[in-house]
């Protein structure tokens, strides 16, 4: 098999090839296209992913036993999902698929100064994922702060592994979702260590309006705010003005940050003196929305952006996307219109004239 | 507690300012509080009404009240709203519109609002000119009043023409004609209004449901014209700087001179002093028939009659000419801008038909709006400056004969004591016998000026009695900004510690700077360069000053007050309808006003 079949740098692939590299990584690569900064990286493609595991269980017996387990029953989920996690992680991979990740990997390290261990985020790109009908996300694992060959291989395995997780397959089970064409592909990306970061709706996620965009952001990396260990920033902007209408800085006691040890992250007290203080300035926020107006104007619905901010306080500050999906819950949800035309203009005067305006008491 | 769930104290339930308890003896009967009035909702109209008001400006509300409640419930018979009633309590105004709130009674007035109202919308642009001229023709009616100057022997006319009626005859006659054309003024101002604003309450209702999160501000900007008549005074006042720059007389402008030495200076100025006068002279006729104010008040000058509030503004306008600002407004980009918000929220509209329902209600609001952004100049500046300049002309005319000491004094007198101080002098005249009112009016006058400084240290609570079911008055909500919200937030300021004050963003950005409370716009002189304007109220004619200041915060004030639309237009923070601001905020605090969010807060 072509190495292309296995693994495909970021920037050369679209929304198109969903089907070969997963929903976020399509995603990522329609954004690199798009002419926006997404980090450098590559994908391991679905088509591995089913060699792979093809070589763990060539009889498919893993998709029949999932099929046949109660949507319901937690527990029996819990052990069988357990064991097949083992196995799948445990495999060693086909020599080509091994190649092929570690050649990729070599050459994003190369490109930058960490060498031969550079660092990288792991993320599941699962191939049913972020289609806005339903939100996928979130139930496979991401790794961060991969660093090393074997490292990122065994990454690799272990992300496979996570589709197999309790949660997803209930999911799954639920959604009466099939197994037959389950794929997942991985993203292998450079990892950022961004000052700030957070995530962005190209709608407001409390109305719904589509004429804002909402923004959060803490300090360190974004998995801080999407786990709720902290009250983030937030701002909203409006899309046609670009004004900032509202701003919240609300005190932000933790943060995540890349281990020092060298794997993974771990979570830290923010310092005193940066509590307080707005992690964006306002040319920040309005370049952000400027950004989420361009990945929506891209994609024609709104979306639900994860963003980091790297470099260092004194400029030269760099909007990297990590991941853009489909907003799910408004964009589903089918209003009717605020309004229709009437014969003649005034009639809407003479409606609104006409309807007693209630004063709803105050809850004391 | 009042048990309606908000806590504002109920009318019967406040007290007389000590040292004032005869301020009832300054109003008519007819504005005050009766019993039965603490079952209902009022609130203070410290838009229009910011100070304890002198007896004679009690007009600048009877005959207001009369003309507006007379368009809505019986001339256009506004579906779920008859008129406002007001009532004077302590010297400060309070408002109270009545609902219709019996579904069978609204469809019948509907039906007879769907007739005239159309009407109305329908021949809107035609009527409105119509209107330009009609009120233009009123205001030379008001000018050309004469106030009799009671010769010792009358004119010979009287003879000679035959006409057999003394000018004695004509003080009253002419007195009474400025109240009657004042009256009139108002009936011809309140004829679009009601009609105006709701329009742009259709446009503006629609916006906040299409999109929750838009900015009152934003919605007012797809409707603002961009050639406003208001902007008109201060855009001639740019003009006459980049002239003096122009012709080298401008070292004539120095900070503080009195403009009347800057009169005689440039006529001694040669041609360019020639050609700089008669371009002063051109814009004074309309423009500078501005009011300092807005008009509700005998002393709200015209910057005709003060010229010190326009010369303020020169040297500075001098200087940003000199260090080549350009002081004219970008109005084709302003336009273009307009026409791209609008564009941007349409295409986020979700259908085609919602689009088209967009599209006519702004069509609506558009059409509206120019009598909505423009009237004020003609009827509460161009007129009321005329008509209190008229009066003052026969406050004169009680002074020449002896009845009052000051000019001034004639504003302390109810228009119906004015009636009686006029006979006592036709008498007087008439018999060739002294007139008798100094001694009667002179102890009440001095009482009446004693009680009114006492009153201004007065904090009227900006909401009494208790909150009704329903609030459908289209300009209580857009004009006066009191909405379901706003009676909460005062609610809530009534408890608070003054450090936090809510209002509404009506211009935004974020500043911090020491406040300047001003109590009444006679004070505006006290403002310096880069503090923060803490009031009441203000109007369009302040624009001057909105050149020295950082940011604005007044104590009432919708979407549509002239404080966000003049605060907007000079792109500065603004924060309006506190409904306490000015009484919470000292002068010479350090505040943050956040006119992003319609925070205000007291740093030290």
């Amino acid at each position: 098999m072509a190495t292309q079949d296995l693994v495909r740098p970021i920037g050369d692939v679209g929304l198109d090839d969903r089907p070969v590299v997963g929903g976020k990584g399509a995603s990522l690569g329609e954004l690199s296209r798009a002419g926006l900064t997404v980090p450098a990286g590559f994908i391991v493609t679905a088509r591995a992913f089913e060699r792979a595991i093809r070589a763990v269980d060539p009889a498919g017996a893993v998709s029949t036993e999932i099929e046949q387990l109660p949507a319901a029953d937690g527990a029996v989920i819990a052990q069988v999902t357990a064991r097949i996690r083992e196995r799948i992680a445990a495999a060693p991979l086909p020599a080509d698929i091994a190649e092929a990740i570690s050649a990729s990997y070599r050459a994003l390290a190369d490109s930058q100064d960490h060498g031969r261990d550079s660092p990288v985020a792991i993320r599941s790109s699962a191939t049913g994922e972020d289609s806005g009908g339903a939100s996928f996300a979130g139930l496979q694992d991401t790794y961060l702060w991969v660093a090393g060959e074997q490292s990122v291989l065994d990454h690799v395995r272990k992300c496979w592994a996570s589709l197999y997780n309790a949660e997803s397959v209930s999911y799954r089970r639920q959604q009466r979702i099939g197994e037959q064409a389950l794929a997942m592909g991985v993203v292998v990306q450079r990892m950022v260590e961004p000052r700030c970061a957070g995530v962005m709706f190209t709608c407001s996620p409390t109305t719904g309006d589509r004429s804002v965009i909402a923004i959060e952001g803490s300090w360190g990396l974004g998995s801080v705010l999407v786990s709720g260990e902290v009250t983030p920033d937030s701002y909203v902007v409006s899309k046609v003005t670009g004004e900032i209408v509202r701003r919240t800085v609300s005190a932000k006691l933790r943060l995540h940050q890349l281990n020092p040890a060298g794997s993974g992250t771990v979570p830290a007290d923010v310092p005193e003196h940066l509590r307080e203080q707005a992690c964006l300035d306002d040319d920040q926020v309005r370049a952000l929305a400027r950004v989420g107006k361009l990945v929506e104007r891209h994609y024609g619905t709104p979306q639900d952006i994860e963003w980091a901010l790297t470099g260092s306080s004194g400029g030269g500050d760099r909007i990297v996307l990590l991941q853009s999906r489909p907003e799910t819950v408004w964009s589903g949800r089918g209003s009717g219109p605020v309004a229709t035309p009437k014969a003649r203009p005034a009639d809407h005067v003479f409606e609104q004239l006409s309807r007693v305006v209630p004063i709803a008491r105050p809850e004391r | 507690m009042d048990g309606n769930g908000f806590g504002f104290p109920l009318p019967s339930q406040i007290a007389d300012v000590p040292g004032a308890e005869g301020w009832r003896s300054m109003y008519q009967y007819f504005t005050r509080f009766q019993p039965e009035d603490d079952g209902r909702f009022w609130f203070h109209n410290a838009m229009h009404f910011p100070e304890p008001l002198p007896a004679f400006d009690t007009v600048t509300c009877e005959i207001p009240y009369g003309a507006i409640g007379a368009n809505t419930a019986r001339v256009f018979s506004f579906p779920t709203t008859l008129g406002i009633e007001h009532r004077i309590l302590n010297g400060r105004v309070y408002i109270t519109a009545i609902p219709v709130t019996d579904p069978a009674e609204i469809e019948r007035r509907l039906a007879v609002f769907q007739e005239r109202a159309g009407y109305y919308y329908e021949n809107w642009d035609h009527l409105f000119t119509a209107w330009k001229a009609k009120m233009t023709a009123l205001i030379g009616e008001i000018d050309a009043i004469k106030v009799p100057e009671l010769p010792e022997i009358d004119d010979a006319e009287v003879v000679t023409s035959a006409t057999g009626i003394a000018q004695n005859h004509y003080v009253r006659e002419n007195y009474h004609r400025c109240l009657d054309l004042y009256s009139k003024m108002w009936h011809y101002h309140t004829e679009f209004l009601m009609l105006g604003y709701g329009a742009y309450v259709v446009f503006f209702e629609f916006c906040k449901k299409a999109f929750p999160e838009i900015g009152d501000q934003a919605v007012a900007r797809m409707v603002a014209g961009i050639d406003v008549v208001m902007y008109r005074p201060d855009d001639e006042l740019r003009q006459l700087a980049r002239l003096a720059v122009e012709t080298a007389v401008d070292d004539e402008f120095a900070d503080g001179r009195a403009p009347a030495e800057v009169l005689t200076a440039l006529a001694g100025r040669g041609a360019a002093g020639q050609r700089w006068l008669a371009a002063f002279e051109g814009a004074r006729d309309p423009w500078f028939n501005v009011s300092t104010g807005d008009g509700f008040y005998h002393h709200h000058r015209s910057w005709n009659e003060d010229l010190t509030v326009p010369f303020a503004a020169l040297p500075r306008y001098m200087r940003l000419v000199r260090e080549g600002v350009p002081l004219s407004r970008p109005t084709e980009q302003l336009r273009t801008e307009r026409e791209q918000i609008v564009g941007e929220y349409r295409g986020l509209l979700s259908s085609d038909e919602e689009r088209a329902a967009f599209d006519q209600m702004l069509g609506l609001a558009r059409l509206v709006f120019p009598y909505v952004e423009d009237h004020k100049f003609y009827c509460e500046h161009w007129f009321t400056t005329r008509f209190f300049a008229k009066i003052r002309d026969f406050g004169e005319l009680l002074v020449r004969q002896g009845v009052l000491a000051d000019v001034e004094d004639i504003f302390h007198l109810h228009h119906t004591e004015v009636d009686q101080a006029l006979s006592d002098v036709m008498l007087a005249w008439a018999a060739g016998a002294p007139t008798l009112g100094a001694a009667h009016f002179g102890p009440i006058i001095a009482e009446r000026r004693r009680m009114l400084e006492v009153l201004k240290g007065w904090p009227p609570p900006p909401a009494i009695g208790p909150v009704p079911e329903a609030l459908n008055d289209p300009a209580v909500r857009m004009l006066w900004g009191v909405t379901a919200e706003t009676l909460a937030m005062w609610a809530a300021a009534e408890d608070s510690d003054g450090q936090v004050i809510h209002g509404y963003a009506a211009s935004p950005g974020v500043v911090e700077g020491v406040a300047r409370v001003l109590r009444s716009v006679n004070e505006i002189g006290l403002i310096k360069d880069g503090e923060i304007l803490v009031c009441a109220v203000t109007a369009p004619s302040w624009a001057p000053i909105f050149g020295k200041i950082k940011a604005a915060v007044s104590d009432i004030g919708g979407t549509m007050s002239h404080a966000a639309i003049v605060a907007r237009e000079y792109g500065m923070p603004a924060v309006v309808g506190t409904g306490h601001a000015s009484k919470l905020i000292k002068t010479g605090q350090i505040v943050r006003v956040d006119g992003d969010r319609g925070v205000v807060t007291v740093l030290q």
